[in-house]
């Protein structure tokens, strides 16, 4: 993620004439990447075909093979009748818990990681460095630590069991990340940018809101995609400070996966967990090329 | 005095995020190492007890196993990742008509959780369900894929999924790097007739040293809290051969009702994380004022 | 008796709806979440809105409730503890020492709990001579399915003993049928581990194992026994079994891969529900050897604040016990009811004998707790026994490592 050397989407392989030796090559090049990618297709097309298989056949035949005759049943019930506790209504209900969350904690987090980096980057005052650092390292904490601390900060704040609160917690937790990903971009812009700015008279805010903003496109990108994913995938969090009324789509995907003593529905299962991880892969379906381009924009080898 | 306001406000807009930080993140880790040492078992307790919980963690053979997997998997996941993710770049790189498609399927499985496709994997890789059996029934009767089974070598089944996970992503960086090297470099290259394969490894993969301490920094943070990924796909099964720390952690704390014991194990885990990250820090902070 | 019941609920709802402004409230936290066990708490939660009670539901599912523990930790360190919660066995009293839990005696006094609960299913609801949870439902664990008609084609009986059932499985191995249904999981490897004990250890052996922590039981040569049965138990299960979900073990028995299973009474669910009879197409029958180890699911209610809440604990706990939810939950759910009053007719031939068999283990003093499903001891102590049960069970460990093991793992979670 960091230290990108210059950004330069120019294609760099000469183009040479075709010869025999070079068209065969051309074939195992691609059916290498086939082959990988029918690797990394595999668990998606398991998921698929048995979503779309009746109970009957799934007890009965093989697990890996299509279905003999597709039924959408699955689907319809995953979304809004499959029991997830007494209510039969589906994963509709917390999906809509799930938007309300990841979005603004998707926002804010990425708003602020862009003014620390920012700051980090541009503003060079000491100890920067020793923040910049300690924030880096709380990327790495693992959320089984701070759950029960972050309860009980979350009761005292009166945010326990809140929307809120959850925005709350993803937002301290991807603050780590999205400073790293702004500073390493924001790094890469020469520092005679905000010299001569302020030169011209413009203060903090302005050169951040004018010529920095307006710069980051690409690392927006990226910071929005990876946040999306972390807080829409997040079951720990979503489990410990929710409460009823307020639990995220993981959780009720869970709720209708996990059965310890009922009888288990894999199609019904499968068709949940894929509505419950397609606005992720719809994300990276769209906007993967930003992605790509975005993390090649990350910085310019200093 | 105006100036001095002005030079003071990068820093007040900083400060919210970094105190949230010293609370949330170090004021926390001191949290846990305080409860490290009681004797707390359903809620934290606050009365200290010594190391007894580093004596009892250090004396259970669970802990040993979930020691060894971290280093076990950890070094292959990431060794294993970086590898296939750099192939893939490199094989994407040459100008493939249908690079976009490709590339979202390789990136696609880090968009998903793994309660997600947990189950998929298991029963891919269960010998009576998935591809052992699909093999089978093709007509080779000796072939044989049951590591997910195998306490010797379930490990290496958790691997795989976790290289499934996370070498697309990998796979992007890599790629990013390559279209970020200096193209002029490469056609002087070529012009003197240095072949393909000596171009990369004497002057792409050389400029490319961030980007792999990039990869193996995410990399090493995905391994180290990797949890759903054991609990989807094994349940730190057969046995307890594939338990992490972090799997050892949260049975601890949540199923067993032992809080200081989690919290000591915790600690070790803490441990683990800083010998990673500190280097990585001031090789990265250093670089940028040479 | 039961339109009685029903008669005093109503209006004790109506006396409660008098006394404050809005009716009974409860957010209750729970992990049945799919299938039958969703529509078993269905049950409940339409007779608290029949007297008028506002449910909340908070489903967690997972691991057998380790997901809705982690979420009850959170919720209790927040100060927001949900109303009632799922809990059971010592984790009931250990919660009460952290001071969280409500009394409930009232209730259990009015309504005579103590008249109609067996003693040891009752001692499990107290703290320190109080009340604080109520039952709802006995899980059998200590029972052996079988496939009619695997056991017919072998000329096999339901075995009465291990010797028995050893004899029977390698006649089964030897005519090509997998003996043992088993799903290599920690809990089930301890299921099978508990239901070998009770049978080997007698259930004086198995109270002062597993209930007492007696070290000396522990480390005895009993204990090596018990290990070499479940050494030979792991060479009648088929080679795919780690991580397989107990319900595709029981499946495996449905299908005639596999004759016997080890497990609680839930596996009647999958049978019926798969449309098998029980005595035609799949046996029942209690494991062997004597005793009968209980799984007792129960609802404790948290210190909340609030009448509604508090009112809402009381219509619940009321409810819970009551004639009519206990039928018609433990009909669904595969179980038997917690109260040893309710009329069985609607029952099955299992769950006939399960009551039975309660009702005589409980006079012999051999009713146990499952220590495998968290009824005997606290987490601390049976995870660490599993750990070694399991650790066991997957490897070629010999029988007497194992016990000196289990010594210092129990020794090791003190």
């Amino acid at each position: 993620m960091s230290d990108f050397s210059a950004f330069s989407a120019a294609p760099r392989a000469v183009a040479a004439p075709a010869r025999p030796g070079q068209i065969a090559l051309r074939w195992l090049l691609f059916s290498l990447l086939g082959l990988f990618a029918l690797f990394y297709l595999l668990p998606l097309f398991v998921m698929l075909t048995t979503s779309l298989k009746s109970l009957e056949e799934i007890r009965s035949g093989s697990l890996v093979s299509l279905p003999r005759e597709v039924t959408f049943e699955a689907w319809r019930t995953a979304w809004s009748g499959a029991c997830t506790g007494i209510q039969c209504e589906g994963l509709r209900p917390y999906f809509w818990n799930s938007v309300l969350l990841a979005v603004p904690a998707v926002l804010i987090s990425t708003f602020l990681g862009a003014a620390n980096g920012y700051i980090i980057a541009q503003w060079h005052f000491r100890g920067a460095n020793l923040i910049f650092s300690a924030m880096l390292f709380g990327c790495f904490i693992p959320f089984q630590v701070v759950l029960l601390p972050m309860a009980r900060m979350l009761g005292w704040m009166g945010l326990a069991g809140t929307i809120p609160g959850l925005i709350f917690a993803h937002v301290i937790y991807g603050i780590g990340f999205t400073t790293l990903f702004f500073r390493n971009f924001y790094v890469t812009i020469p520092s005679d940018l905000v010299k001569a700015a302020k030169v011209d008279g413009a203060g903090f805010f302005r050169i951040f809101w004018s010529i920095f903003l307006p710069l980051s496109l690409p690392i927006i990108v990226v910071t929005v995609i990876w946040q999306f994913t972390q807080i829409w995938n997040d079951f720990l969090f979503g489990v410990s400070f929710s409460q009823a009324g307020t639990q995220p789509v993981t959780v009720a995907l869970n709720n209708i996966v996990n059965s310890t003593t009922g009888v288990k529905e894999y199609n019904v299962d499968m068709a949940a967990a894929i509505i419950a991880g397609l606005p992720t892969l719809l994300v990276y379906v769209v906007a993967g090329k930003y992605f790509i381009r975005g993390l090649t924009a990350g910085s310019v080898k200093g | 005095m105006h100036a001095w306001l002005e030079r003071q406000i990068p820093k007040m807009v900083l400060a919210p995020s970094f105190v949230a930080i010293l609370i949330f993140v170090y004021g926390f880790i001191g949290w846990t190492a305080w409860i490290s040492l009681t004797r707390s078992k359903l809620l934290p307790k606050y009365d200290l007890y010594g190391l007894i919980q580093y004596r009892r963690l250090f004396a259970a053979p669970r802990w040993d196993t979930a020691m060894d997997n971290l280093f076990l998997f950890g070094a292959l996941f990431i060794g294993i990742a970086m590898a296939l993710g750099l192939l893939l770049a490199i094989l994407l790189d040459q100008r493939i008509r249908a690079e976009g498609v490709l590339r979202t399927i390789y990136l696609y499985p880090m968009a998903l959780s793994m309660i997600v496709t947990g189950t998929a994997w298991k029963w891919i890789m269960n010998p009576g369900l998935g591809i052992e059996a699909m093999v089978r029934s093709w007509g080779f009767e000796s072939f044989s894929f049951n590591w997910v089974i195998d306490p010797d070598r379930a490990i290496y089944a958790v691997v795989i999924a976790g290289v499934w996970q996370a070498s697309g992503f990998v796979m992007a960086l890599f790629l990013a790097g390559l279209r970020s090297v200096d193209s002029e470099i490469i056609k002087a290259a070529q012009i003197d007739g240095i072949p393909g394969w000596r171009i990369y490894t004497a002057i792409i993969l050389p400029s490319m040293a961030p980007i792999f301490l990039s990869a193996f920094i995410v990399l090493a943070h995905l391994a180290i809290k990797s949890f759903d990924l054991v609990v989807a796909l094994t349940g730190g099964g057969p046995g307890y051969a594939t338990d992490l720390p972090a799997t050892y952690m949260y049975a601890m704390a949540f199923s067993r009702g032992d809080i200081g014991q989690a919290a000591s194990s915790a600690m070790v885990m803490m441990g683990v994380v800083f010998a990673i990250v500190v280097p990585y820090l001031y090789s990265e902070l250093r670089a940028k004022h040479v | 008796m039961k339109r009685s019941v029903f008669t005093a609920t109503s209006a004790l709802a109506l006396a409660l709806a008098s006394m404050v402004q809005a009716g009974p409230e409860a957010e209750v936290l729970h992990w049945w979440t799919s299938g039958g066990e969703a529509k078993s708490v269905a049950v409940l939660q339409q007779e608290f809105s029949a007297n008028g009670g506002t449910w909340t539901d908070m489903p967690v599912a997972g691991g057998g409730g380790d997901a809705a523990m982690t979420a009850l930790r959170a919720r209790v360190l927040s100060g927001n503890a949900p109303t009632a919660v799922q809990l059971k066995g010592p984790a009931i009293q250990e919660w009460y020492e952290e001071g969280v839990l409500a009394n409930i005696s009232s209730v259990a006094e009015a309504e005579g709990w103590d008249k109609v609960l067996p003693a040891s299913i009752a001692a499990h609801m107290k703290c320190e001579g109080q009340w604080c949870a109520a039952p709802v439902n006995v899980h059998r664990v200590d029972w052996l399915w079988a496939n009619a008609e695997i056991l017919k084609a072998n000329g096999i009986a339901m075995p009465n003993s291990w010797e028995e059932f050893n004899t029977a499985a390698d006649k089964l191995m030897a005519a090509g049928v997998i003996p043992l249904a088993h799903g290599g999981q920690a809990w089930q490897d301890a299921t099978v581990f508990e239901v070998v004990a009770l049978g080997l250890l007698g259930p004086e052996g198995f109270d002062k194992a597993f209930v007492d922590l007696d070290p000396e039981m522990l480390g005895s040569d009993q204990m090596v026994a018990v290990f070499d049965q479940m050494r030979r138990m792991r060479g009648y299960v088929d080679a795919n079994f780690p991580g397989r979900d107990w319900n595709l073990a029981t499946s495996m028995v449905m299908n005639g891969e596999a004759a016997f299973q080890i497990m609680g009474d839930w596996a009647k669910g999958e049978f019926l529900a798969a449309g098998k009879v029980p005595g035609e197409d799949f046996l029942c029958a209690s494991a062997p050897g004597a005793g009968f180890l209980y799984n007792v699911d129960s609802f404790a209610m948290f210190d909340v604040d609030g009448d509604e809440k508090q009112a809402g604990q009381e219509l619940l706990a009321k409810l819970i016990v009551g004639q009519n939810f206990q039928k018609v939950f433990n009909l669904n759910k595969g179980s038997i009811p917690a109260r040893v009053d309710v009329a069985m007719e609607d029952f099955d031939s299992c769950a006939h004998l399960s009551a039975a068999e309660m009702t005589t283990s409980s006079k012999e003093g051999s009713l146990l707790p499952s220590y495998a499903h968290g009824m005997a001891m606290r987490g601390a102590q049976s995870g660490a026994i599993t750990d070694v049960v399991t650790a066991h069970f997957n490897s070629d460990m010999s029988s007497a490592d194992a016990v000196d093991m289990l010594v210092a793992a129990v020794a090791n979670s003190l």
